[in-house]
């Protein structure tokens, strides 16, 4: 525990940057980049309602993967490339104004490199648009003075959209599938998303069991065929397991392939980033002075996540949530809760409740060459299958450069095996 | 029941089978496609006719599944294909090892059934044996008779084919057997099976060997039976082998319909390439617009004086490149009177003397050599070989000789066969250097590859690609990637124009992207000047102009630059009484000759691999060695090298000669221990533990840990960190100690002090992948060595067995943390008394600056011996940080060792004497941030910036030359300012 002995003169070397005023509130168009459809639909809505003009970014192809090339460090990760991909691409279609647009990222300021999403944005910005604010949506206390300024209600209302957002998948993904009529499943989500658009704006979206009930009957109203599909479970690194843009449309292709997609809820991601603050206050005694207030809002949406799976349960037409509870003590059994960077314990959680709740094969996702999931991902994979026997699970690497081919082909593989084991349980209960 | 056809479309071939209905083989064929893959299936399907007028089919392979889908045929994944074929007909296989043209597969069946495919990044494959095919420039067949002569091995990297060739090429070089070089590679290749594949699972029982490389290589086979340990009985190469899928695929085409093979050729021959290959813009418009780009080219040439007819003196530049060598004989005028080029083939030194005796039986007694100079990867052994006056470094030579054609260039970027050197210049002198890194050589010999592999001359297939209509999009990162991005292009349909012309693109692309790191083309400057034999490729040129949108200089003679600009320094440098050069005259080169042998060196440690030239008049020339003991010559006086000094310092901490009344605890000597290893032994010491470390890191340590590697893109020092376990292990200890610690020492200088997160959680990947390890023999706590209460906590959770008080567990933890702070004295004592030495001896400083367990030789590889033979100083990052100022960067500061990165390039600024030199681990997540950020630090002050990627690869002849240009320029910057 080395003390600072003697205080040292400080050399600057940053460079100035466009900082987001209260005032371009009014002015700027605020971008952000595409991760979950539907997630951000109503995430943004909420965003909307309290001001600002954000707007969600869905362009892909070849030219977002080069802008992002041309920008990003060769050894960077995947999704930093396609986040500043995606902004300057934007930026050049003629579709925004340079001068009243800003962009927007968060920034979850853990161990790991993913935290200097920022300073990249930033650096190719300065080479393109120098002109464009990049903010910070972030719980960490970085950036200050530089972020949405968001009331205590809008973050509620944030809360709840993530919630809303998490239950219209689930039940999208459970019912997609197998439903008989082409697009029904979809056209549910669409109406559902506007319903609780609704709600979000009339206040009614604190009702939480009214507005759960409804999704739920919404999607068990669809009619579906009786049949079995493979479950293929996504976890993963939290942009390429989400982003269709990162992990090459991999729900579409699993519904191409004839599975059921099994992705985890985003409210997981965020209790595990609540946690951890918690931990370290527990393991190591730091940060205790906020530990309490990070405690309560833990406790508040833990709450919340337990009375939708109780709903779910009570419903019985679709498989629940995870009960974060669960997801810790599952993470106990593979890694210690102390692994905490990046997606740490929640991944190797995730794979072993995934085969607890009968999904035995799994896609890992991951950028090429992320740190975190060396140990979380592939390290513990050969743990997992030691106490799940049929967990079947396949790391896949994105990259700007790596070919579609190559991933199919690796997925392919874990299909083979998983129809081949869905048969064998099938020929077992006969 | 009809019988059945299995159709197996690889990468590189089809494969095709017909069984009967008892699963009888009828008939069966390997052939390559050369990329054309629906042709080839359909001639297959024309061969069968004869068999039956109708099949039940089934495709498989990696090529297959696009026609597959288009053409509505039945598909199946090929491992699957291949466990199919296995139960059927070995069933009581183990484990199936297939290796195919760029895919490598294992197959556990017994014992949990698990099928793995090899990664994104990983070469060890068919493809990867083709390509060092092609590098010693022999036939498959021919390195296969090689290697069942070779009489050693030498470490060769099988991870990627661009490590692969830059541990082989210096082989070469050196004048290596080919025998042992082939015999390398295919244990090269075992080696990445064992460890990138079958991570932490041991290949045991009775093996199955698939795929065409282990059917037709016998040297391969007899590798992974010797590795792994397997006699006769246990591994079994099936005559099948190669059609092995295609087989499992008709396995599987039972389950599936009838159908006539008019209907399938029907079907098959309408298949569509898809549209889903992103194209880009033609390279010309027209002839017209190509014809008036030559032109304009060709007035950048060297006039050219008959050596025949020519009296007078003259000056020779030889360029002893990777690949190729070059030679250029110049009158005091600049004018050409010989000019060379050619391939290696391995034998450097024999191309060199060969050309020297038809440039003496040219130049008769009417022209004397006043002077000759050497430059290039060979230029120690041509001087030492060929006695040759001068030797310079091959970036100074390549600037020279660019400085000669535009007086005005401010940048120059030299593509050659290995590698890509780009230079910004200022008021005439280099003001940085650009060199390729290992992983993103998409350089000259990639595209020389590719054509070989399409059956053609590099000159014709850059032909082609002038005027291609739609030139693919190929990505940029590095070859291994852009091979497999050409072979899907392929499957989707598009000509051999426009990949040539995506080649060539994608080559530019890396180098201006990647390697130049530019953001804009603004950045390049106004006059480029473009080089290297690469750009002889007016594709390639005409890509970097278009790219660039800036009108370049290629002199005619791109690819003998780098011999002119070694002549011009002949020239420059022959003082006015020097008559003639000392290179071997006409009558002793025709008594030249000499033998090349290699022995590994037992000067210290190291154990380098030397390889000792002997010519006929008793010379020798030593090569291979990393210091001077190996070369044969007395040690030097000790120069300061910081590195060694903290290694030696560790290791002579007490331990083993303490007896311990509570046992034995093991810690292994890597990652975090190289900090903290004094904490953790005064710690046990004083707690009653005897403390063992693990051996020494070694390649083989390396080796004996490999097999419980879970993620091959780690970087090394963690890979390593598994041998260590091992040593530990077999060594014997009560328990190994290995703290998880999310957060290092706060220093006070950064915003937070996290530990990266491979450091940080090792341990938990060490527990899941090695079968060994137990709640009883490994302790990994978690703590932060900042809090004390909940350390000592921790501590004594995790040593509860033996009973120790919170106090005796505290009163330990302070006296560790003592000693960790006496360690950190007296390494910034150390520095401070290099520094000031350093000082009076007027000698240069360079700070290596890295991570405190780069300081294993293993890690660093004796980059600091390096240094110091070449008479600099050696600092390291921990020993300065703490004089340089607090910084504030743009990047978030937030990792210990990174923080101090920052500081330490601070500190050098200050500095006239010492420059920074920055160590990065190969795969090293995070220094892909830190290292633009202690860039922007160094070049906002003045200073050089270089960067040194080390991985596995024990060859330090790139980084030589990296640190001698470093050096040339800093020496010149000296002079002009």
């Amino acid at each position: 525990m080395k003390k600072q002995t003697e205080q040292k003169p400080t050399a600057d070397f940053t460079r100035p940057y466009p900082v987001f005023t209260p005032a371009m509130k009014a002015t700027h168009t605020i971008l952000i980049p595409d991760m979950l459809p539907w997630h951000f639909d109503l995430l943004v809505h909420v965003m909307q309602r309290s001001g600002y003009r954000v707007e969600v970014l869905h362009n892909e192809g070849r030219a977002v993967i080069d802008e992002g090339l041309k920008h990003v460090h060769n050894d960077t990760c995947f999704p930093a490339l396609c986040v500043i991909g995606q902004y300057l691409d934007a930026l050049k279609s003629g579709k925004y104004d340079p001068d009243r647009t800003a962009v927007l990222i968060t920034q979850s300021g853990g161990g790991c490199r993913a935290s200097n999403y920022i300073p990249l944005i930033r650096k190719a910005m300065a080479a393109e648009f120098p002109q464009v604010p990049v903010l910070s949506l972030n719980f960490s206390g970085l950036e200050k003075g530089n972020g949405l300024q968001l009331t205590l209600t809008d973050l509620i209302k944030l809360a709840y959209a993530i919630f809303y957002g998490d239950l219209v998948m689930t039940c999208y993904n459970q019912t997609k599938p197998y439903e008989e009529e082409d697009g029904s499943a979809a056209r549910v989500r669409t109406e559902c998303v506007e319903r609780l658009k609704r709600a979000l704006d009339d206040g009614s979206f604190r009702k939480l069991g009214r507005c759960t009930k409804m999704v739920l009957n919404a999607f068990a109203a669809v009619r579906v065929r009786r049949e079995e599909k493979v479950k293929v479970g996504i976890v993963g690194e939290i942009y390429v397991k989400y982003s269709p843009l990162g992990n090459s449309h991999l729900e579409d292709f699993l519904l191409s392939e004839g599975c059921e997609p099994v992705v985890p809820a985003l409210m997981d991601f965020i209790l595990y980033c609540v946690i951890n603050n918690i931990n370290d206050a527990k393991f190591y005694h730091k940060g205790k002075k906020t530990a309490w207030l990070f405690a309560i809002v833990y406790r508040w949406l833990y709450g919340k996540q337990k009375k939708i799976i109780a709903l779910m349960k009570k419903q019985g037409r679709f498989e629940p949530l995870h009960d974060f509870e669960h997801l810790r003590r599952c993470a106990d059994k593979v890694i210690n809760q102390g692994v905490k960077m990046g997606e740490g314990w929640l991944i190797p959680a995730e794979m072993a409740a995934l085969a607890e709740t009968g999904t035995d094969n799994i896609v890992c996702a991951q950028p090429f060459g992320c740190l975190p999931n060396h140990i979380a991902g592939k390290g513990a994979v050969r743990a997992l299958k030691q106490l799940y026997e049929h967990e079947n699970i396949v790391p896949v690497d994105y990259d700007p450069s790596a070919t579609r081919v190559n991933q199919e082909n690796r997925i392919k593989l874990m299909l083979a095996t998983a129809r081949e084991n869905l048969r064998a349980k099938q020929e077992e209960r006969r | 029941m009809a019988k059945l056809l299995g159709i197996d479309v690889g990468s590189t071939t089809v494969k095709a089978c017909v069984l009967d209905e008892a699963g009888k083989i009828l008939y069966s064929s390997y052939v390559r496609h050369f990329s054309r893959v629906k042709e080839c299936v359909l001639s297959e399907l024309e061969k069968i006719r004869p068999i039956a007028a109708s099949f039940r089919v089934c495709i498989t392979g990696s090529a297959g599944l696009g026609i597959a889908q288009r053409g509505k045929i039945p598909f199946v994944q090929e491992v699957q294909a291949a466990f199919g074929a296995i139960r059927r007909l070995y069933p009581d296989t183990d484990v199936a090892v297939e290796l195919g043209g760029e895919d490598a597969k294992i197959i556990f069946v017994t014992g949990g059934t698990e099928q793995r495919m090899n990664g994104s990044c990983a070469g060890g494959t068919g493809a990867f044996i083709d390509q060092m095919a092609t590098l010693l420039d022999i036939t498959v067949e021919e390195m296969d008779a090689l290697a069942l002569r070779a009489e050693r091995v030498y470490p060769i990297a099988s991870r990627c084919g661009v490590f692969a060739k830059s541990d082989i090429q210096p082989l070469l070089n050196q004048g290596a057997n080919k025998a042992d070089i082939a015999a390398s590679i295919f244990q090269a290749v075992v080696d990445q099976t064992v460890s990138g594949l079958a991570q932490g699972r041991r290949i045991k029982g009775k093996v199955l060997f698939l795929g065409g490389p282990l059917y037709f290589l016998k040297g391969l086979r007899l590798a992974f039976k010797r590795t792994l340990g397997l006699d006769d009985e246990h591994a079994i190469f099936p005559d099948s082998a190669p059609c092995f899928m295609s087989i499992g695929a008709a396995i599987y085409a039972a389950e599936e319909r009838e159908e006539s093979l008019d209907e399938l050729a029907a079907r098959l021959s309408v298949v569509q390439d898809s549209d889903n290959i992103a194209v880009g813009e033609p390279l010309f418009a027209d002839q017209a617009e190509y014809d008036a780009f030559v032109a304009r080219h060709m007035r950048s040439d060297l006039a050219f004086e008959d050596v025949r007819t020519y009296r007078g003196d003259a000056y020779l530049g030889i360029d002893s490149g990777s690949t190729t060598t070059k030679l250029m004989l110049i009158t005091p005028e600049n004018k050409i009177l010989y000019s060379h080029y050619q391939s290696n083939n391995g034998q450097p030194l024999d191309i060199v003397a060969d050309r020297l005796r038809e440039i003496y039986s040219l130049i008769g007694d009417r022209i004397v050599i006043r002077g000759a100079c050497v430059t290039g990867y060979g230029e120690d052994m041509m001087r030492a070989a060929l006695k040759i006056d001068f030797g310079v470094v091959e970036t100074m030579a390549h600037f020279k000789a660019a400085l000669h054609f535009n007086p005005d260039v401010d940048f120059i970027i030299d593509i050659g066969g290995q590698d890509i050197k780009c230079f910004k210049v200022k008021n005439r002198a280099i003001d940085s250097i650009m060199l390729n890194e290992a992983c993103s050589s998409g350089c000259g010999s990639f595209i020389q590859t590719f054509a070989k592999a399409m059956g053609m001359e590099i000159e014709e297939f850059s032909r082609l690609g002038l005027f291609a209509r739609r030139p693919v999009e190929l990505g940029s990162r590095c070859t291994v990637f852009m091979n497999s991005s050409v072979k899907q292009a392929q499957k989707e349909g598009a000509s051999v124009e426009d990949i040539s012309a995506g080649l060539s693109s994608s080559i530019v692309k890396n180098a201006i992207y990647k390697v130049i790191r530019a953001r804009t083309p603004e950045e390049l400057g106004d006059h480029i000047v473009v080089q290297g034999g690469t750009f002889l490729n007016d594709a390639v040129l005409r890509s970097f102009e278009k790219e660039t949108g800036k009108q370049v200089v290629r002199p005619a003679i791109a690819g003998l630059m780098g011999a002119f600009g070694a002549a011009l320094y002949a020239k420059e440098n022959t003082p006015a009484e020097k008559l003639m050069s000392t290179i071997v005259s006409e009558a002793e080169l025709r008594a030249f000759s000499y033998s090349s042998r290699s022995v590994t060196c037992k000067g210290c440690t190291s154990h380098c691999n030397v390889n000792i030239l002997t010519f006929a008049d008793g010379r020798r020339f030593i090569s291979g060695n990393k210091c001077e003991r190996g070369a044969g010559l007395p040690k030097p006086k000790d120069l300061p090298d910081i590195y060694a000094c903290k290694y030696e310092k560790l290791l002579s901490l007490p331990h083993e000669s303490v007896p311990g009344a509570c046992g034995t605890v093991g810690l292994p000597m890597q990652l975090v221990m190289f900090e903290q290893l004094p904490l953790w032994t005064k710690f046990f010491e004083t707690c009653g533990f005897r403390v063992v470390l693990s051996d020494r890191s070694s390649r083989d340590l390396y080796f004996r840990g490999q097999h419980t590697v879970a993620s091959d893109t780690a970087c090394y020092p963690a890979k390593l960190m598994h041998g260590h376990i091992e040593s530990l292990l077999d060594r014997g200890v009560d328990f190994i100690f290995y703290p998880c610690e999310s957060y290092n020492l706060d220093e006070h200088d950064s915003i937070n002090h996290y530990n990266c997160p491979v450091v940080a959680y090792y341990p938990e990947l060490l527990k899941a992948n090695n079968e060994r390890l137990t709640q009883e023999n490994f302790v990994m706590p978690y703590l932060d060595p900042n809090d004390e209460a909940t350390t000592v906590r921790s501590l004594h959770r995790a040593l509860a067995r033996w009973k120790l008080s919170p106090w005796l567990i505290r009163r330990a933890y302070r006296a560790g943390l003592a000693a960790l702070e006496q360690y950190h004295a007296d390494v910034v004592a150390e520095g401070k008394r290099i520094l000031e030495n350093a000082g009076r001896e007027g000698r240069q400083v360079i700070v290596l600056a890295g991570r405190p367990y780069h300081a294993d030789p293993e890690i660093n590889h004796g980059i600091g011996k390096l240094l110091n033979s070449l008479g600099i100083a050696v600092l390291s990052e921990d020993a300065v940080y703490e004089e340089g100022d607090l910084v504030k960067v743009n990047v978030l500061n937030q990792w210990t060792y990174h923080a101090r990165l920052y500081r330490a390039a601070e500190f050098v600024t200050h500095r006239k004497n010492v420059n920074l030199v920055q160590l990065v681990s190969f795969g090293c997540g995070i220094d892909a941030i830190t290292t633009d950020e202690v860039r922007s630090i160094l070049e906002s002050r003045g200073k050089l910036y270089t960067q040194i990627k080390i991985d596995e690869i024990n060859n330090l002849g790139v980084v030589k030359i990296r640190l001698r240009s470093m050096l040339a320029a800093i020496e010149e910057l000296g002079r002009n300012t």
